[in-house]
């Protein structure tokens, strides 16, 4: 079984991880979260010094708890896309470096397909089966894919058009006045508040709009509604009762996700669903979608949330199962793709 | 032996003999691709002599100034491969390896500017005193509109769009030498990130 150290810095999280096959040995993650806070989103220039900061202390940490030396790694893995761009080369650099220092392959791999590998990590000794539709939904992504082989076979069923969910959740708060990141405080809120109170727009729900993007979502709509809404209460004098905002807005993102992502399942004939990404730490979403699948027949998998936001764990861990099924490594001159598509699982 | 990487223009990684003699050069003036171009780089200097990896005893890191994302390429890759051969990391600023590169060549005496394109309209200048072995700098690297940069009487300029990592581990052996202490690699940004702390937007009349 390979040793793999994986490097992820297609955002603002600096992650670290070290993997022996499909074990975890090592989840390090260094965030620039706290540095994005006071301008309500992730700062591309502000997470990219991040990174070069965070980048050498992580590789030094991870290997530590993975209990490690440099000399015992059998490979390299990196994010080389999508992401920001700058974030990723910083990563990418990093990453060909150590490989020529230790003259060990590198495996430049897809950070959507990566959350995916992920759940090859869960230590409950079910097997990940395929193929399955995944779900990944974060600040800065939101995918429906059809896995059929984690290494080999990849496809982009839809994805956001406008906002990513996380995103759209970040803008909601602020709106609100609540803190960054928008997820948990907007979850924090919802939970006192009626799901029901306000109807906001689903988008691409509509029998015209499926047509064209029946897996696609969008959020910029849902985002004005709120805003909308927010503004006509303020201009009448009105206070803003923000649990029900925050609920029926929150209700609205959770049931285009699921409703689309179950709908997939359903539409061929694949009964799993795995989710994926930051916004799985949204106890609506995740309830909703337990809820539906089941309903449908699908069997739902969840990995771990330290697995399901961006980490480097997930990237060592498809670099390993690229290497078990045998691939090549990537050429040295493989470069940062902020939109490498996911039918390119490696890079 | 001592491997220079710097990303703070185009992209320039060297090999030196211990007395500066240059066993593997490559460099390219693209301000693009430092990501992608950095990995051959890398490897073909490695691969320049036997026992590369396990013959260096530092990796100068050129520190800029330059536009920040191709910088962070250099630095990153400076830094972890450092950290991957368990040998130093010796940061110097880009201009230095410029104004030695003159000084050695006798083309500058007295007060002297090395000058770089900063984007938007300035460039980056640092002023050195003629000396040997180690330029010494009048005044640090710094942003000055290009419309409104005017020399000072006396003070020759040298605009180069290219950082030769050979002079990079050229100054990183004469700092060295003398025992003069190096930057931590920390990168010159000589500016704040850009961003706007803009208040949400009304979406209705
Ligand atoms: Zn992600």
């Amino acid at each position: 079984m390979s040793l793999v150290l994986g490097i992820e810095t297609s955002c603002d999280e600096t992650g670290i991880g070290i993997v022996r096959g499909s074990t975890l040995l090592a989840n390090v993650i260094s965030s620039s979260m706290e540095e994005h806070a006071r301008y309500g989103g992730v700062v591309p220039e502000v997470a990219a010094r991040a990174h070069l900061e965070a980048i050498e202390p992580a590789i030094r940490a991870a290997l530590a708890e993975a209990g490690v030396t440099l000399a015992d790694l059998d490979a390299i893995a990196v994010t080389s896309g999508p992401g920001l761009a700058g974030a990723l080369m910083v990563g990418v650099g990093a990453a060909k470096a150590l490989a020529l220092a230790l003259d060990r392959p590198l495996y430049a791999v897809n950070h959507l397909v990566g959350h995916v590998g992920a759940d090859v990590l869960r230590d409950d000794g079910t097997a990940l089966e395929l193929p399955t539709v995944a779900l990944l939904v974060s600040g800065g992504h939101t995918s429906l894919l059809l896995v059929r082989d984690l290494t080999s076979d990849v496809e982009l069923l839809g994805e956001t058009i406008d906002d990513a969910a996380g995103e759209a959740f970040d803008k909601v708060a602020r709106l609100l006045g609540l803190p960054y990141p928008g997820g948990p405080h907007i979850d924090r809120v919802a939970a006192e508040g009626d799901p029901a109170a306000i109807r906001f727009p689903r988008g691409l729900t509509l029998p015209k709009d499926l047509e064209r993007h029946r897996y696609d979502f969008s959020f910029s709509g849902l985002k004005t509604a709120v805003a909308r809404h927010v503004e006509r209460l303020r201009d009448a004098g009105q206070e803003v009762p923000v649990a029900d905002v925050a609920a029926s807005f929150r209700e609205a993102v959770a049931d285009v996700l699921t409703a689309k992502a179950v709908a997939a399942c359903q539409d061929l004939g694949v009964p799993r669903l795995l989710l994926g990404g930051g916004v799985v730490a949204n106890a609506r979403v995740r309830a909703l979608a337990e809820e539906r699948a089941a309903a449908a027949g699908v069997s739902l998998r969840i990995p771990p949330l330290a697995l399901c936001t961006d980490n480097g764990a997930m990237i060592a861990a498809l670099g390993a199962q690229l290497i078990a099924a045998g691939h090549a490594p990537s050429a040295l001159d493989v470069s940062a793709d902020s939109t490498l598509p996911v039918t390119h699982i490696q890079a | 032996m001592i491997l220079a990487i710097d990303t703070s223009a185009g992209t320039s990684v060297a090999l030196l003999d211990e007395d500066g003699t240059v066993i593997a050069e490559r460099s390219t003036p693209d301000t693009r691709r430092h990501a992608e171009v950095i990995g051959p780089f890398l490897a073909e200097v490695l691969a320049a002599a036997p026992d590369v990896r396990g013959s260096l005893t530092a990796v100068a890191a050129g520190i800029g100034p330059g536009p920040f994302t191709g910088l962070r390429v250099g630095l990153a890759a400076a830094r972890v491969l450092a950290l991957g051969l368990g040998i130093p990391v010796l940061g110097v600023p880009s201009h230095e390896a410029v104004a030695l590169r003159l000084l050695v060549a006798g083309e500058v005496a007295g007060r002297f500017a090395v000058v770089t394109d900063a984007r938007r309209r300035e460039v980056a200048v640092t002023v050195y005193i003629a000396a040997l072995p180690i330029p010494a700098e009048a005044e640090p690297a710094h942003l000055v509109e290009r419309l409104a940069f005017a020399p000072a009487p006396g003070l020759t300029v040298h605009e180069v769009a290219e950082i030769p990592a050979v002079w990079l581990a050229r100054a990183a052996q004469a700092r060295s030498a003398a025992g003069a202490s190096f930057s931590d690699a920390a990168p010159l940004y000589l500016r704040a990130p850009d961003v706007t702390l803009a208040a949400p937007k009304r979406v209705s009349a």
